[in-house]
């Protein structure tokens, strides 16, 4: 007899789940357009399918991202998720010793220990097959255990695993949380109670801890067990029904946004459902606490992007957990589900500045001159005229025919406007500045400002090669126009937020650098680089929180002892000036200097 | 009609008890580092818009302190957000927020 | 054995805390990193509100320089330990000094105008300080400062470094307004057909004269003052400098040709004094300039008992109440050390 009563919590509750994930995703496909659609069925027919599994495989079974960082937390992820796909998977190899059958009822192997009380197999047997399985079941559950344990400790002590602060849960997560906790440890008093009860059929370590119980608590009998598989089969229906409520819908979400990302989908414009994925693929894991620096230098806690993610599932978005975030990419870069945060927030801006118009007719269409290249140095280089002014003198003495765009005057490219959450607005600049630079005929676009640099390279749709100026400089240097003598001991890089993370460019600018100074290795470099705190996408925050942002990072360069700091961008540069003790150069100015007179 | 010789014409004073202020106290105390301005003008000297139209921060500045709205939407849609202002204000003036409340403040006054 | 005190910085505030000691009986030394007394006073030509020649200042000091006061030029501190009430100053040169009360007077240093990197200082060839024109008139050396200078347009930018949160200074450095005003007069004297404008955003005339000066200046010399603070200025290809600005009181942006800029550059504490402090756990204000006692009623006092404080280590002064600051150092250590 192969069916109880007490199974249909689970039964109930796994049905409820899979309902509930199946209308999701109809509905996430019905939304998506054509061109995300065609990828869909391409990507499933493709090799690709199998890149996505094997990114499943050990990203969200194995952790390894988060290994990487901290190899504590991993193992108490991985345990939960590899454990107990390993315990299903083994359960329904084992079910089938039992039943004979291919197919068996899916509770039939949760509950196994419930229906087979198999006396001719003894504990540590390991080679038979029922041996090595009733061994194996009983480590895996182990295995699962001692993560669980982890999970419990990181709540109350989570500075032992690294993380200063972690996620604050709400109610339904609350709740999920104790079922999921409950599973195992109930599980594992089942087996025992079971293997107690009968004197036989557990493994090495339930059938131990059945005799144990049995000897203790001499009323122990199959009466007591059979509470025990209710309250592991409620627990388990409980879990299934709050999940789709709780932060652990990021378990089936997130393979979902593992399979889009492996077939290049990608968030953009209009990509709702997207967002719908992102959003409930955040497991509410923390690490984005801890790397924002909104936290750790401004002392603001209630914006991070689990928290602002969590807004948008709840519909609660405030518009202040929009605007106070940097848009630096720090959160985006360490999220292990790879959560486009900075994205989502811009989108999250925009529905804020639906209705508010803006008039840019006073722009007339201007005439350009012809050149080869054409220099945009961009708004915030008016206010660091050395940036300009250096590669003015660097490209005349380069013999380049260039065009220097906004020498006078700047209509702004456009980034500001979109990170305000106008991007529709945006347009009327895009556009204007977009007609000047094809007007020149220039084959390349220079820019100082890594700000305009990503816009007009994501933006702008130009057909030209677009570079942002350390770029070009090292090509300058390379073909031999730009002869360099001087160099400078003790310098320190910054990564420009939008340069480094935000484009991508860390390797350029630092093969520049070491042909004319000696770099010193600092902490929080490349993709970890801290933001300046000059950030054009912090809409609202007080000047004392952006100075201690600008602080903690200036704290973090000065470790290294430099003599000067380098950087690429002149927002960075300016924001470093005020505040910073050594002195703060670009990296066109460095180069002017080494440049035999 | 026959004119009689006279217009009435409007009193260009401003008048600060009959202005409506509400719109400054909400803007005021989401951003309080507006309060802080001197009145240098950099802002409206660095102006990237400043450039091409009569677009002056400064003024619309002191004007929504006075609770002088009237041509405050035609003014703000000239801005292009650039942020060139409130990185030369001496007094480190949060002026592109000040754009984006006032765009906020118009909007849930129905203007 | 009596007591002696020790004064480190030679500047208008130790001299005269100096001499006023001595002239009460005290052994005085006096330390001074450089090898000439009298700091920035040096570097003066004619001080306001008169525009008296400042030679004469340093010799009202110098003549208090007697025997009482042993002079230690050049001199460096590496260390100072405090035992009981008696201070044991370590010299760079190896040496030790002893004293059972201190006063630090090492004054300041001025803004250092690159960093207000907008203005051109350092990278434009006709920008230069308030400092730098002083000396110019003190020492006439630069006389090519104003040869070649086409339609003589100067103009004179305030609070440099001042009163500007992107500059790190918060406060204002009092001196400049007229300091820009007096030097507006003085370049008019020079070439009388020049036009000067001063862009400002207050004018500070807050002691005694200056309110007249500056109506002097517009009145006598025909000084135009705009308000209004640049935003940059940016150099055209004649060397001259175009400057930016808001025309405040005419509410409209204004441009202009300038030949000649001067950038007024305010006070920041000197490195000295914070190395200083540090060393002492003296106490510094947000503006890093030092703290006294008591800000109305002990104002050449430190919390630390034999500790004192003369001059512009507590914050922008001008050399008169400097030297009435000085003086009231000395009584408040005399009356300690009896």
């Amino acid at each position: 007899m192969t069916f109880n009563l007490f199974v249909l919590p689970f039964i109930l509750g796994f049905i409820f789940l899979l309902f509930s994930l199946v209308k999701k995703n109809r509905e996430w496909i019905h939304k998506m357009d054509s061109t995300d659609r065609k990828k869909l069925n391409n990507g499933l027919r493709s090799p690709r399918l199998f890149l996505a599994l094997r990114e499943i495989f050990f990203e969200s079974l194995l952790h390894r991202k988060m290994f990487r960082r901290n190899p504590l937390l991993g193992y108490m992820h991985m345990s939960f998720a590899f454990g107990w796909l390993l315990l299903i998977l083994f359960g329904n190899m084992e079910s089938r010793i039992y039943s004979g059958f291919w197919i068996n009822p899916p509770y039939y192997p949760i509950f196994l220990k419930f229906f087979i009380h198999d006396k001719h197999v003894l504990p540590f047997e390991i080679f038979t097959v029922p041996g090595f399985f009733r061994f194996s079941m009983d480590l895996l559950l182990v295995f699962v255990l001692s993560g669980l344990v982890l999970a419990i400790i990181k709540r109350s002590r989570s500075k032992w695993f690294g993380l200063k602060k972690t996620t604050q849960l709400q109610f339904t997560d609350k709740v999920a949380m104790t079922c999921l906790w409950l599973i195992f440890p109930l599980r594992l008093l089942a087996e025992s109670f079971t293997a107690g009860a009968y004197g036989y059929g557990g493994g090495f370590v339930t059938q131990h801890l059945g005799n144990v119980l049995a000897f203790v608590w001499p009323l122990s009998d199959k009466a007591v067990a059979y509470s025990f598989w209710w309250m592991y089969s409620l627990s388990l229906g409980i879990f299934f029904v709050t999940l789709p409520y709780s932060r652990y819908m990021h378990i089936p979400t997130e393979l979902i946004l593992i399979l889009y990302r492996n077939f290049r989908i990608y968030p953009k414009k209009g990509s709702e459902y997207f967002s719908e994925i992102e959003v409930l693929s955040c497991p509410r894991c923390g690490v984005c606490i801890d790397v924002c620096q909104m936290n750790t230098a401004a002392g603001i806690h209630d914006i991070q992007a689990v928290y602002f993610l969590q807004s948008i599932r709840n519909q609660q978005v405030m518009e202040h957990i929009t605007t106070r975030c940097l848009v630096c990419g720090r959160c985006q870069e360490i999220c292990p589900v790879g959560i486009h945060a900075d994205f989502q927030r811009i989108v999250q801006r925009e529905s804020f500045q639906k209705l508010q118009v803006q008039d840019y007719s006073y722009l007339i269409q201007e005439s350009t001159r012809k050149a080869e290249v054409v220099y945009f140095a961009g708004c915030m280089s008016h206010l660091t005229p050395t940036i300009p002014g250096a590669m003015k003198k660097i490209l005349d003495i380069a013999g380049v025919d260039y065009l220097f765009l906004d020498e006078e005057r700047s209509v702004c490219c456009g980034r500001p406007l979109m990170l305000a959450g106008k991007s529709s607005q945006a347009q009327k600049l895009v556009e204007q500045n977009k007609r000047k630079i094809l007007d020149s005929g220039a084959n390349t676009l220079v820019t100082s400002c890594p700000i305009c640099f990503r816009v007009f390279r994501e933006e702008y749709q130009l057909d030209i090669r677009i570079l942002h100026h350390t770029q070009y400089l090292l090509e300058l240097i390379k073909k031999g126009k730009v002869p360099l003598q001087a160099y400078f001991r003790k310098i320190a890089y910054h990564d420009p937020c939008d340069l480094g993370r935000g484009s991508g460019i860390f390797n350029e600018p630092r093969e520049l650098l070491r042909k004319i100074a000696d770099l010193v290795a600092i902490g929080n470099e490349g993709k970890d680089s801290l933001c300046c705190g000059g950030s054009l996408g912090l809409l609202n925050a007080g000047t004392e929180e952006k100075n201690r942002i600008t602080k903690e990072t200036l704290a973090n360069y000065l470790e290294g002892d430099p003599e000067i700091l380098v950087t690429a961008c002149p927002l960075c540069k300016k924001t470093f000036a005020k505040l910073s003790p050594v002195e703060v150069m670009d990296i066109a100015e460095l180069v002017m200097e080494a440049i035999p007179k | 009609m026959k004119s009689f010789g006279y217009t009435i014409s409007e009193d260009r004073q401003i008048d600060f008890d009959a202005n409506d202020r509400n719109m400054t106290g909400f803007i005021n105390s989401i951003e309080p580092s507006i309060r802080l301005c001197l009145g240098c003008g950099s802002c409206t000297a660095t102006c990237s818009a400043g450039h091409f139209t009569d677009l002056n921060i400064r003024r619309i500045h002191t004007l929504v302190q006075r609770g002088e709205l009237q041509h405050l939407k035609k003014e703000i849609m000239k801005c292009m957000l650039c942020g060139k202002c409130q990185l030369v204000c001496p007094r480190g003036v949060n002026l592109r927020n000040l754009i984006l409340l006032i765009h906020s403040a118009l909007e849930k006054s129905g203007l | 054995m009596s007591k002696t005190a020790i004064i480190i910085g030679g500047g208008a505030a130790g001299m005269e805390t100096a001499s006023q000691l001595a002239r009460l009986g005290i052994e005085v030394d006096l330390i001074e990193k450089q090898s000439r007394l009298g700091g920035h006073l040096n570097s003066w030509d004619r001080l306001f509100p008169n525009r008296r020649d400042s030679k004469e200042v340093s010799e009202y000091l110098e003549l208090g320089m007697n025997d009482g006061i042993s002079l230690h030029m050049n001199t460096e501190i590496d260390d100072i330990r405090m035992a009981g009430e008696r201070f044991t100053l370590a010299l760079r040169d190896g040496n030790e000094l002893y004293s059972d009360a201190l006063v630090i007077a090492t004054g300041y240093e001025v803004f250092d105008a690159r960093k207000k990197e907008e203005y051109g200082y350092g990278i434009y060839d006709n920008v230069i300080t308030s400092v730098e024109l002083e000396e110019f008139f003190r020492n006439n050396k630069q006389k090519n400062l104003f040869e070649g200078i086409q339609s003589k347009r100067v103009g004179i930018v305030h609070c440099v470094g001042s009163r500007d949160e992107k500059a790190g200074n918060l406060y204002c450095s009092k001196l400049c307004c007229v300091t820009g005003v007096k030097q507006a007069i003085e370049i008019k004297e020079l070439m009388p057909d020049a036009e000067i404008f001063c862009f400002y955003m207050d004018l500070r005339m807050f002691d005694r004269h200056f309110e007249e000066m500056y109506y002097e200046a517009q009145e006598k010399w025909g000084i135009q003052f705009i308000r209004g603070r640049l935003s940059e200025a940016s150099e055209n290809p004649d060397h001259t400098l175009l400057v930016k600005l808001e025309d405040t009181l005419t509410g409209l942006p204004l441009k202009m040709k300038i030949d000649l800029l001067i950038l007024l550059v305010g006070f920041v504490p000197s490195p000295e004094t914070q190395r200083l402090a540090a060393m002492l756990g003296l106490k510094e204000g947000d503006d890093r300039f030092l703290c006294a006692a008591d800000e109305h009623t002990s104002t050449n006092s430190t919390a630390i008992p034999g500790v004192f404080l003369a001059g512009t280590v507590k914050g922008p002064a001008g050399i008169a109440n400097t030297i009435t600051d000085a003086r009231s150092t000395a009584l408040q250590v005399a009356a300690y050390l009896k």
